[in-house]
């Protein structure tokens, strides 16, 4: 039962309510806390314009989580939000040492203010 | 006027390098469209290795975090005057 960590990213519709935003992310983190993951860090981007029109929708309220879960789980998470029809996408990525590492010094708020001078922030690392 | 084609010193001109290894840069995040803006073209397709000068590794990972931006609706796939 070795935890890997993993990192998911979904769209919900914009047409619902805040408090209906609210649920299905609330649904999702009970979900995954309930299978056995324990997820250390979630974050809400809110409201968003897409890139490209999504399901004839051109915003999408975008949600973070960041977990560690044992492997089999993420194939359960995926049906999941393929059966819930609030959510229009969503995106499951493995982190591996460096990216886990990232996110720690992202959520430092390591390239918040330089947000574009993202190099020189790692230079300053070594 | 030389009939000669003189040749363009392309070469001399700023010598390319590899910002990832030069910043020494180990993970390229797929959330951040303005970073990954950078390795796009116009039409947001992705800039060969020749025009940025990445090795092969890191044109790789920029491909995969691209593709995911892309798919999380962060990147476009294809538009005009993107940038």
């Amino acid at each position: 039962m070795s935890l890997k960590h993993y990192e998911t990213v979904f769209i919900i519709t914009p047409v619902l309510s805040d408090q209906e935003v609210e649920e299905t992310v609330d649904k999702f983190k009970k979900w995954l806390s309930d299978h056995g993951a324990d997820v250390y860090h979630d974050e809400k981007w809110g409201l968003k314009k897409l890139a490209y029109p999504i399901l004839n929708k051109t915003t999408g309220v975008y949600h973070l989580f960041e977990f560690k879960a044992d492997p089999t789980v993420i194939a359960n998470l995926e049906i999941e939000y393929k059966r819930d029809e609030r959510v229009m996408r969503f995106l499951t990525v493995s982190l591996d040492k460096y990216g886990v590492e990232f996110n720690e010094r992202r959520r430092a708020g390591a390239f918040k203010k330089t947000k574009k001078s993202e190099p020189q922030k790692e230079e300053a690392k070594k | 006027m030389t009939l000669v084609n003189e040749s363009i010193n392309r070469g001399e001109q700023q010598k390319k390098y590899c910002r990832f290894k030069k910043h020494r840069i180990k993970y390229i995040d797929y959330k951040d469209p303005d970073f990954l803006a950078k390795f796009l073209n116009e039409q947001g397709k992705i800039l060969p290795r020749r025009l940025t000068g990445t090795s092969l590794k890191f044109q790789k990972k920029i491909a995969v975090a691209v593709k995911r931006a892309r798919q999380l609706a962060l990147l476009p796939y294809v538009t005009d005057g993107f940038k």
